[in-house]
């Protein structure tokens, strides 16, 4: 047989690894919440678990999404995961032709060089000996590239790497050991017996004056030392991740996400984190309000270990720029949410003195402005022009007295008081037997659409204006004048609605781009979900977000959010209007559009005639 | 709208022997611009729940500066959170923040966080 005692450490080590993390993943899948479980169950045994498997290979394995958001880091994680992953692989392979079973001693693969030091005569040796020195070279790549990182972040194009804890600094410092070490170690027995590679062989014809037979056996041992060591802190420490993302995919593809509740799965999703540090760079807290210990990757960290305060979870606009960069796609604006959940008191109505009204009128549309909009006057005064140039019969369900829609109490962690809110409003909304809901702000239509069960469709107005544009009941006139357009958080990340206000606009004047859209586009500051940083801090980040949206200088700054309008108001550098009300003041009145066709056809017939 | 502060109270005896002001300075260490209101109102002529029912945001922040807990916290549930107060107020405090810090300092329940 072939052993030595230096394998009892990489053994124990890897016994307790996987004890650890197999009670692990139980205890966690035993905590996914009931629709979690049911979707598991339901899409286990489909195509969809070939598909994770894709993916596995092409996001755990190669890394294809850090790879595009930043290609050195990319290599980096590719390098490491990919190359370990293929030397254990083909090591295993040229263990079993050397021992010529399947079934050979499980640690023959890793510590190979040690036992099989006599002339190689199983298949194709040679070529498996340049293979794997070839793996290790593109593993020792990586491992250059990371010190390469901790020791200087720039030099990865990343502004900012993270914090350590105890467990990290154990498993990174074995991380960096274990391939130098085993380098030297195959190098060293490839001086003594002549079985290295091109690799492995040169540095051992470059050792062999030193005394090669006293150093191979504590270099083996040191290679197994440091196995041991990264595998026993490795469910401790940030390295857990490269199990745990490839269950969170599992789970992803078979429909799991999170849920109102904190569960098994954020557990997962949490420790799926790399800390890779992208997130810092997506906040705008950081790069425009200096803010540095809020970000997703802390607060995941303080969760994992127990650490989260009040303050850093409440310290976030949850404008989700995070999670859009987030290369392991973990939802961490949903995660915050959970964790600022507060007990609830079962039975107990907070709103019941409200004064809810029920609609008789028979409207096709109900209409529901939101707080933020009475903020706004000129929105609702537009949208108000907008439903009657178009002949619609509407139902304005906030106007005199309304409710909040919810939304703003589940984000700080009320969801009984949301529950209540939006119990209320829902049956207004039933009362009036409309076919349409239209709300003019993201946060409202964001609640109605996740949170309400609505039988009928609800719009944002933007998406209604559309509509109306496009069945011909509204006509506008193009101002040509230049626009840039604001993605509001709630709207674009967060309904994934970018397109409906692009199209409206394209309409009415000269469409600009600006650098950050779309999913890149900036929060306004104005977030109600952040309830810690102050005004001055608001002001910094709208500030930002102002010059990067006007410096095209556009006659117009369009957004379609109240609250965004109002925060970009302030800032006074552009003339701020939300869609709504570009739309109102460009409507072509129905009766004068009649009389414009008139003299067309008065003309017409005038050229004809002549 | 109802009732925005500016209606002749109840005689109403402070005694700072038993008044607890303490509580005041821990809120401003957590939402230090809640000492710049000047309890104009303009937080309570806006409010939303105030449309419905006699709830006054300053007078509550005001009895809580005093040190009078009487209540305050069934008062603050009355609140939805909407951020309106906190967008019209001219001195920029975060009345939203300083409702959020009084609920959970104020309520029976302490809003304990879920246990995870
Ligand atoms: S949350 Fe995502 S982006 Fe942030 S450190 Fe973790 S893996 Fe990276
Ligand atoms: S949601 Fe926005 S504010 Fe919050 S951590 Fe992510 S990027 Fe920063
Ligand atoms: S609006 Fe501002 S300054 Fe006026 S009472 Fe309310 S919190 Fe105080
Ligand atoms: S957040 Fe509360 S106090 Fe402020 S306006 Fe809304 S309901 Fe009124």
């Amino acid at each position: 047989m072939n052993f030595h005692p230096f394998i009892l450490p990489f053994a124990v080590g890897a016994i307790v690894l996987f004890v650890i993390i197999i009670y692990k993943y139980v205890s966690w899948i035993k905590n996914l919440d009931r629709k979690q479980k049911y979707f598991v169950n339901k899409n286990m045994f489909t195509f969809k678990t070939i598909q994770a498997i894709g993916e596995v290979i092409r996001e755990a394995l190669i890394h294809r999404n850090i790879y595009k958001k930043n290609p050195v880091l990319g290599y980096m994680h590719m390098s490491l995961a990919f190359g370990w992953f293929l030397l254990i692989v083909v090591g295993k392979i040229e263990s079993s032709f050397y021992a010529g079973t399947f079934f050979e001693e499980p640690w023959l693969a890793i510590f190979f060089r040690y036992f099989a030091k006599e002339p190689h005569n199983y298949f194709m040796a040679a070529q498996f000996t340049f293979i794997m020195d070839f793996l290790l070279l593109v593993v020792l790549s990586g491992v250059f590239l990371a010190i390469m990182k901790r020791m200087r972040s720039k030099f990865l194009g990343m502004k900012k790497a993270t914090r350590h804890s105890t467990f990290d600094r154990i498993a990174l410092s074995a991380l960096w050991w274990v391939f130098p070490l085993r380098l030297l170690a195959e190098s060293i027995t490839a001086a003594i017996s002549g079985n290295g590679g091109f690799l492995t062989g040169s540095l051992g014809n470059l050792m062999s004056g030193l005394p090669v037979q006293a150093l191979e056996l504590p270099l083996w041992w040191a290679y197994s030392i440091v196995l041991f060591a990264f595998f026993v802190a490795l469910p401790f420490s940030r390295y857990m991740h490269i199990p745990t993302e490839v269950v969170l995919i599992f789970l992803r593809k078979w429909g799991a996400t999170a849920g109102e509740q904190y569960s098994g799965f954020s557990d997962i999703q949490i420790n799926a984190c790399s800390r890779c540090g992208i997130c810092i760079d997506a906040c705008q807290l950081n790069f425009a309000a200096d803010i540095n210990n809020v970000q997703s990757v802390y607060f995941i960290r303080d969760t994992r270990y127990g650490k989260l305060t009040d303050d850093i979870a409440n310290n976030c606009l949850l404008c989700g720029r995070c999670t859009e960069a987030c290369p392991v796609g973990i939802e961490t604006t949903l995660i915050r949410q959970q964790l600022r959940n507060k007990a609830e008191i079962p039975g107990k109505h907070y709103y019941d003195y409200a004064d809810t009204v029920d609609c008789e009128s028979k409207p096709e549309v109900v209409y529901f402005a939101g707080c933020m909009s009475h903020l706004t006057p000129s929105i609702i005064i537009s949208m108000k022009k907008i439903f009657e140039a178009a002949g619609v019969k509407y139902w304005f369900m906030d106007e005199e007295k309304g409710l909040c829609c919810g939304r703003p109490m589940r984000q700080q962690g009320f969801v009984q008081q949301s529950k209540d809110l939006i119990s209320k409003n829902m049956r207004m909304i039933h009362s009036s037997g409309a076919k349409i809901l239209v709300t003019s702000c993201p946060i409202c239509y964001k609640s109605f659409r996740d949170e309400y069960v609505l039988e009928i469709p609800v719009f944002h107005h933007t998406e209604y204006i559309e509509t109306l544009i496009n069945s011909n009941k509204i006509k506008l006139h193009n101002s040509g004048k230049s626009i840039v357009y604001h993605d509001p958080c709630e709207l674009g990340r967060g309904c994934n609605i970018y397109d409906s206000p692009r199209e409206v606009l394209k309409k009415i004047g000269k469409l600009q781009t600006s650098e950050l859209e779309r999913e890149n586009s900036l929060c306004c500051g104005g977030s109600l979900s952040n309830s810690v940083i102050d005004l001055a801090t608001q002001t910094k980040i709208r500030d930002h977000g102002l010059e990067v949206l006007t410096e095209s200088n556009p006659d117009i700054l369009a957004t379609a959010c109240p609250l965004c309008k109002k925060s970009f108001v302030h800032g006074n550098k552009a003339i701020v209007q939300d869609i709504a009300e570009i739309v109102a003041v460009n409507i072509i009145a129905e009766k004068q559009s009649k009389k414009l066709q008139l003299t067309k056809n008065i003309n017409e017939f005038e050229v004809n005639y002549k | 709208m109802k009732h925005w502060g500016f209606k002749i109270s109840k005689p109403r005896v402070l005694d700072f022997d038993t008044a607890n002001l303490d509580a005041y300075n821990r809120l401003i260490e957590k939402v230090p611009s809640a000492h710049r209101c000047l309890m104009c109102g303009a937080c309570t002529a806006t409010c939303t729940a105030n449309l419905h029912t006699e709830f006054n945001f300053r007078n509550c922040h005001l009895m809580f500066r005093r040190g009078q807990f009487d209540g305050l916290a069934e008062e603050l549930d009355k609140c939805m959170l909407c951020g309106k107060c906190k967008l019209v107020c001219p001195r920029g405090v975060n009345t939203r923040a300083i409702i959020y810090n009084l609920r959970i300092v104020l309520s029976d329940l302490n809003y304990k966080k879920i246990e995870s």
